[in-house]
């Protein structure tokens, strides 16, 4: 393989990287930070996870976000991953809970706009609904397990130490979901806009299964996001867990099933199938923010409990980061595109 | 593997749920003996039999040390319930405290025996029977804790009447010795009794007190 592939695949590889050191902290983050689960035990849970979602369930939202802009070459792929990285550190050091996810949206109009390019309005407007949508059905999903967690516990007088180690159980279980579901949905963030321009070829294996291109690249991206929970999550699994959303074990296992939910909905080939079967409308399968999806639970369990605790400041901030990711994303997108071409004097579009 | 260490783990969540029912028994069942522990002391031809009760109580107060102790060591070791384990110690500690005031009561009448006259009595009695039923109502409080959370505040609310029908026993009970013909060293000498008895409600209701804000932490 050429190294200028090996280089340009690494603009996902780190996307991927950051998007395990940060939205790893989503799905085990309270459990760890709590001590409810060690970080090992959670690390590999995650990892596994992650990577099996990604293999197996990647690749529907993989394909929205080829309808939104198909880039067809290596060194544009290159450019939308970086300005997608990029925006989310920036954001980030701003302290906007904002996702890979519409970072990557920004990047990928960039380059539209850049190539000239039409970008697929119907599929940005699905994309843009579905971001409102996500912390929203997250909240609500949060609420109706919440009642019902509530009821349960009351209603089984459980002694407190047989609740723990049910509960420990439970985040585990929740936890692997959830990394299944994070893989499945976000893999399309790290390594999407790789697959039209994969550099792999398809493997026969023994004549069982074919490991195909897109399931390759799946898998290296899979484990690009394992190394950054590994190497990065354990520092903002415990920042989660003891500073910005602090919540009982129970309540963190009930945001990390909702959030699990949310984006599993939105990359289930399989359901949006059946819906159609049945005469509904498909559900659009759709990369959406893991982060948002998580304080969309908290803020759903917040309000049942009276919102007192529910931090609309945060809520506001989501806000914004939907309008001013993508478009700062664009941007950055648009000039390196520009440096790419006229600097290094690259192909970013065929 | 991961950390969960299944078969201990529960089995050890078994252990201690059983380890912590006992210790809430030894708490209720010293009172019953303490109960008995007052009239069995004023019936003065039953000195063998009041004795006897007192090393009752010391075996008790031993065995409910043991308890703490193991439990202390197995919620740290196997890491069991991090946001309560600190609660759920110093809960144990405090009522190891009752049994432990239960147990000093005892050890004083043994040693000081003081002389209660007659009239003084039944009041006495009563105000036993009160702090029996204030520590019983205590018992509940951290059974329901540990079992059903939302019962705690009736519960503690049981232990909160009786602390106050304790105070007025108490009251009533000091004023009637003072308003006696006894000496003033003798006077002292039983109201230090009837304080110290008086006094076990009170650790009652700051634990109780304190139940409902643990219970608070651990609300879902």
């Amino acid at each position: 393989m050429d190294i200028a592939i090996i280089i340009f695949l690494f603009g996902g590889l780190f996307l991927g990287w950051s998007l395990g050191a940060n939205d790893a902290a989503n799905v085990f983050g309270t459990a760890v930070g709590t001590r409810m689960i060690r970080f090992k035990t959670a690390a590999i849970v995650c990892s596994i996870f992650i990577i099996l979602g990604a293999i197996i369930s990647g690749a529907g939202t993989t394909e929205t976000l080829g309808k939104l802009g198909s880039i067809n070459a290596l060194p544009g792929a290159f450019a939308a991953c970086v300005a997608a990285g990029l925006s989310v550190y920036v954001m980030t050091k701003f302290g906007l809970p904002v996702s890979t996810t519409q970072a990557i949206v920004g990047a990928i109009v960039g380059w539209n706009i850049y190539t000239g390019s039409p970008t697929n309005m119907k599929v940005l407007i699905i994309i843009l609904g579905t971001w409102v949508l996500c912390p929203i059905i997250a909240g609500l999903i949060a609420m109706f397990f919440y009642t019902l967690t509530k009821k349960f516990i009351h209603s089984s007088k459980l002694h407190i130490l047989r609740l723990d180690a049910y509960t420990r159980a439970a985040l585990v279980l929740a936890g692997a979901f959830g990394a299944y579901s994070l893989g499945a949905n976000n893999i399309a963030n790290v390594m999407g806009v790789f697959v039209p321009i994969s550099p792999f070829t398809d493997v026969n294996i023994m004549n069982i299964f074919t490991f195909s291109s897109k399931e390759q690249l799946f898998l290296l991206g899979g484990i690009a996001i394992s190394v950054g929970v590994f190497t990065y999550s354990k520092r903002v699994m415990f920042t989660i867990g003891n500073d910005l959303l602090k919540m009982s074990p129970i309540a963190a296992f009930i945001v990390v099933v909702s959030h699990s939910i949310v984006l599993f909905l939105f990359a289930s080939q399989g359901i949006s199938n059946f819906l159609q079967s049945i005469n509904l409308p498909p559900i659009p399968l759709v990369p959406v923010s893991s982060s948002q999806a998580v304080v969309g639970g908290v803020i759903g369990i917040g309000l049942l409990k009276g919102g007192k605790e529910v931090r609309w400041s945060i809520a506001g901030k989501i806000c914004l980061g939907w309008f001013t990711l993508p478009v700062i994303a664009a941007f950055m997108s648009f000039i390196i595109l520009f440096i790419l071409q006229n600097i290094f004097n690259l192909t970013v579009n065929i | 593997m991961f950390g969960l260490k299944n078969t201990s783990l529960f089995g050890d969540t078994k252990k201690l749920e059983r380890e912590i029912d006992e210790f809430v028994d030894i708490l209720s069942e010293v009172g019953l003996v303490f109960k008995s522990i007052i009239p069995t002391y004023l019936n003065h031809s039953a000195n063998g039999k009041f004795e006897e009760m007192v090393d009752r109580v010391k075996e008790m107060e031993s065995k409910a040390d043991k308890i703490t102790k193991e439990v202390e060591h197995t919620l740290y070791e196997e890491t069991l319930i991090p946001d309560a384990r600190s609660d759920v110690l110093r809960l144990l500690e405090h009522l190891d405290e009752v049994i432990g005031m239960y147990q000093g009561n005892c050890y004083h009448f043994s040693i000081q025996k003081p002389d209660f006259p007659k009239e003084f009595h039944q009041d006495l009695i009563e105000l036993t029977d009160i702090v029996v039923r204030c520590v019983e109502a205590l018992c509940l409080t951290v059974r329901s804790f540990f079992r059903g959370i939302q019962s705690v505040r009736d519960n503690a609310h049981k232990v909160t009447f009786y602390e106050k029908e304790s105070d007025i026993k108490f009251s009533a009970l000091a004023r009637k010795i003072f308003d006696s013909n006894l000496s003033l060293d003798k006077k002292m000498h039983l109201r230090y009794f009837v304080e110290k008895i008086d006094r076990i409600c009170d650790q009652a209701e700051d634990i109780a007190d304190e139940i409902q804000i643990y219970s608070i932490k651990r609300s879902v």
